[in-house]
């Protein structure tokens, strides 16, 4: 595991997300309105939609496309729906905030 | 022959007064009222909201002119009594009608006290008793400078209150050193001045009035210690009162009011008084409760019945400012008999004080945190000992005997005579056996028949869980679709409270209606936006994390997370200057699809998220705003080519379609909403399956609304046929304001206007010019704050974050 500077907890809004690009696609990074930060894939596990582009409310989002409400914590997905997106490891210090990728990736050059 | 019943003052008590005696007995009477004021009887608890803009008078009023009407009451508007020959029996008006009485009632109410003091008559001074004080107010608040307000009590903190929600600069000035010094103790009054100040609201306690000064109008107020507060209004709020002139002239009893007994009857056998002028066991009262209970003694005896007496209770008193939880009744002063326990919680902001002697409740103040006011009421009525709860007491009802904090258990354990509305002084028993007896089923039945909830509305909910308990499946609120898994409520409910408890903030919603979760749901967020930014278009700040996505970044999502991009071409009329603009966009970003869209615009597909500001850059430049084609709001106007070209056309439509587009752009509705102007019946802008259109005929402009072409496919119904190009624009932007306000979100106008009725819409906005207007005028008021183009906005740097990623991690980057 690498640990890889995204910026600060304030440059996502509250209740929001950002994206962060990274070779093996996009991320997206949450702020709930508990101040709580999470990472998963950008990528809904029904079609792919964008996450970072719902609506976030507690410790979930509602994907843009469809509706789904996936759990920010988990990844999977909630209610009747079946799926996960992958969590990717967050690490909040002091408000600057980490996201680990795996060796591989970063060794993929 | 009937009696003849006159009666001086057309307030809130003799208005009550009469509903009990229409009640008991009907056509005894020959009823003449004379008003001072020139209107009909209306709640005058409600002027405070009226003036913060939470109600307008329309709402407030109780008895409409046809209630007078129905039962044969005359009712002279504008006509001030100036004398009562009590030989002759007759009273006389200042504008010279006499009328005769076997009975007389006098209800003049109270007057406001002015301070003597020099300047007091200066243009712009005045006082807050009534709906004119309320529109002087308005009226000054225009202005948006400063305003002194004599008086931090209850009226005067709630001028203050409404004057800076309207904008104006103001400073109360109370005498004492804590606010509210009669209802609060001097730590429930310091919590207060906090939050008034939080709002903007200046408040000097211990600030003697010496002088109003300014030179032919105010300017401003000296204090005794020489300090000088400008001001252009100073509202005089330090008391009132009872008006005893009319009376005491007529030579009847007189103390500090009209003296009564407990029958209301003054030293005149033929003569009743009632209201704040009047005075019974040595008391006056100001609060609604008491004056309700002499209406009810005073129609009594007028009924013919006897025994009727009037008791004194003390009532609870309520500060109406929104937001602003505040609880008081009985005494609390200190003293060496009495003990208190008190509950403070700073950073929640409550405090709670229940003065004790003998291990009885004789009074209690309650600031953050009032739910409990009902019960510890009760506790002091009943004289409850209440040594066995003690250590609990302060913590409210839920948490006596480990019960579970239920708020259905809370009403359940009320018992029978609990006090549910104090305004009306209706108790639970009274709601209870009144729903079982007459059969009632929904709210406005037991308030038309019980009057709970029926004055300042805020027992509603209680009344509601009464229903519940009393009718259990049968009385069922959930078969309202709730709005979402978040709460029990429905829409209308939610749009119906957010107005009423004046609530405005999603936050404020969610805590004040009990949501069920801590920060809502993509169902509910997105609606809640909307109605408050309906509802409140000026106070309201726009929740954009509510918003869906292609509301927020003002573009629409695609299924491959590109977005679509769509210029307002007004009307569907575009040149060659834009449309060059559009191809040189089309290559500098090599957007892959241009298709015209089925609302006679230009579609631009395809466009990465991060390009969009650099694109709405460029079709800026050529005088392009957003087409607002993502939103739930006002989309297109279709127009075909009317008058000007076509040899069928009646008029101009294009001109009509621009120009109605041009006055609602911007515009959020609660679903999409779609229009179009054909200029002659063969309809070739397709607008009769539109949400709203127009037909132009010769003889004017058949407006056309609830069509639909999507998953229903429906003709359009007629809204009906006006003149003038104005008239066409007026009643449209009518009919989508009464859409805007009272429709479901996501609901489109064709489904709303089935649910509500199409004669009821026509009834309103073709009926009733006076409604229709209003309605239009709150349409143009909204649009104030609506018609900003979002996308020269972000042009400008506004949401940055949201068209750019927050990290890029590219291969051989260092890790840390």
């Amino acid at each position: 595991m690498n640990w890889f500077a995204i910026g600060n907890i304030a440059d996502i809004p509250l209740r929001g997300a950002r994206c962060v690009k990274t070779p093996q696609g996009k991320i997206a990074v949450f702020r709930t309105a508990e101040n709580e930060v999470f990472a998963i894939e950008d990528h809904c596990p029904h079609k792919g939609g964008p996450l970072s582009q719902g609506i976030v409310h507690a410790k979930a989002v509602t994907c843009p496309l469809h509706n789904w409400v996936i759990s920010l914590e988990t990844g999977t997905a909630l209610g009747v729906d079946e799926g996960a997106v992958k969590t990717i490891a967050l690490k909040n210090d002091g408000g600057a905030l980490f996201i680990a990728l795996e060796d591989l990736m970063v060794a993929a050059e | 022959m009937n009696e003849k019943l006159v009666i001086i003052g057309n307030g809130m008590a003799p208005g009550r007064m009469l509903e009990h005696l229409l009640e008991k007995a009907p056509g005894r009477y020959a009823i003449t009222i004379f008003n001072a004021e020139p209107r009909v009887n209306y709640d005058r608890i409600m002027l405070s909201p009226v003036l913060s803009g939470e109600k307008d008078y329309e709402e407030i009023i109780i008895h409409g002119d046809g209630w007078y009407i129905k039962h044969g009451i005359t009712l002279y508007k504008g006509h001030r009594i100036v004398a009562i020959d009590r030989d002759a029996k007759t009273v006389t008006s200042d504008h010279g009608v006499t009328e005769s009485y076997d009975k007389l009632v006098i209800a003049t109410g109270s007057v406001p006290f002015i301070l003597p003091v020099p300047g007091k008559e200066l243009p712009g001074v005045i006082t807050y008793r009534d709906l004119d004080d309320v529109q002087a107010m308005l009226l000054a608040a225009q202005s948006r400078e400063k305003a002194v307000v004599i008086g931090g009590g209850l009226l005067g903190l709630e001028a203050a209150a409404g004057l800076v929600g309207r904008g104006m600069d103001v400073t109360v000035l109370h005498v004492m050193p804590t606010l509210m010094d009669r209802q609060l103790d001097p730590a429930a009054g310091y919590l207060l001045q906090k939050e008034l100040e939080r709002r903007g609201i200046k408040v000097l306690c211990k600030a003697n009035t010496k002088a109003i000064i300014g030179n032919g109008k105010v300017e401003g107020i000296e204090l005794e210690d020489g300090r000088i507060i400008p001001a252009t209004l100073v509202v005089m709020a330090v008391g009132i009162r009872p008006s005893v002139g009319l009376a005491r002239e007529a030579g009847l009893a007189i103390n500090r009011g009209i003296v009564v007994d407990h029958g209301m009857q003054t030293s005149d056998g033929s003569i009743w008084a009632l209201g704040e002028c009047a005075e019974v066991g040595g008391m006056v009262y100001g609060l609604v409760a008491p004056l309700y209970e002499m209406a009810r003694v005073a129609a009594s005896h007028l009924a013919g019945e006897q025994g009727a007496a009037f008791v004194h209770s003390d009532t609870p008193t309520k500060l109406k400012v929104t937001g602003i939880e505040l609880f008081s009744l009985g005494d609390f002063a200190d003293g060496d008999d009495r003990e208190e326990i008190v509950l403070r919680d700073a950073s929640a902001g409550v405090y709670k004080r229940l003065v004790l002697k003998g291990n009885r409740i004789i009074g209690t103040v309650l600031y953050g945190e009032t739910a409990d006011g009902a019960w510890f009421n009760d506790l002091k009525k009943k004289q409850t000992d209440i040594s066995e709860m003690r250590e609990t007491l302060i913590f409210g009802q839920a948490y006596q005997g480990g019960a579970p904090l239920d708020p259905m258990a809370a009403v359940a354990a009320l018992p029978d005579d609990a006090e549910i509305c104090g305004c009306n002084g209706v108790c639970k028993g009274r709601i209870v056996s009144t729903i079982t007896e007459k059969g009632l089923t929904s709210l406005d039945d037991v308030r038309a028949h019980t009057k709970a909830s029926a004055s300042c509305g805020s027992c509603t909910g209680l009344v509601e869980q009464l229903m519940t308990l009393t009718l259990g499946d049968s009385y069922n609120p959930a078969a309202v679709q709730p709005m979402c898994g978040c709460t029990d409520l429905g829409h209308d409910d939610v749009r119906r409270l957010i107005k009423a408890k004046g609530l405005k903030t999603i936050p404020a919603v969610m805590q004040e209606l009990e949501w069920k979760t801590s920060c809502g749901c993509a169902k509910c967020r997105p609606a809640l936006n909307y109605y408050l930014v309906c509802d409140w278009p000026d106070e309201y700040a726009d929740d954009y994390q509510s918003r869906y996505i292609n509301e927020r970044v003002h573009a629409n999502i695609q299924k491959d997370g590109t977005y679509s991009v769509v210029p307002r071409m007004w009307g569907g009329v575009t040149n060659s200057g834009e449309l060059r603009a559009i191809a040189d966009v089309v290559d500098k970003f090599e957007i892959p699809l241009v298709k015209v869209t089925g609302g006679q615009r230009i579609d631009l597909l395809g466009i990465e998220k991060e390009d969009l500001p650099a694109v709405w850059a460029d079709l800026g430049k050529a005088g392009f705003i957003s087409g607002q084609a993502y939103a739930k709001g006002l989309r297109t106007v279709k127009t075909c080519v009317g008058s000007d070209w076509c040899r069928f056309g009646t008029q101009d439509s294009t001109g009509l379609g621009i120009r109605i587009e041009k006055f609602m752009w911007g515009s959020w509705t609660p679903a999409k909403l779609k229009m179009a102007v054909s200029g002659c019946p063969r309809n070739c802008a397709e607008a009769t399956c539109k949400d709203i259109g127009v037909i132009c005929v010769d003889s004017g402009f058949e407006i056309h609304f609830a069509g639909a072409a999507g998953l229903d496919i429906k003709g359009t119904e007629v809204l009906g046929l006006v003149k003038s190009e104005d008239e066409a624009l007026e009643h449209i932007v009518a009919l989508t304001q009464m859409y805007r306000e009272q429709a479901r979100y996501l609901e489109r106008i064709y489904k709303w206007a089935k649910r509500i009725g199409l004669d009821e819409i026509r009834r309103q906005i073709m009926g009733d010019a006076d409604k229709c207007k209003a309605y239009y005028d709150r349409f143009v008021f909204s649009q104030k704050f609506a018609q900003v183009d979002p996308w020269s906005e972000r042009v400008s740097g506004k949401d940055k974050h949201e068209f750019r990623p927050m990290a890029t991690i590219g291969y051989g980057q260092a890790a840390e």
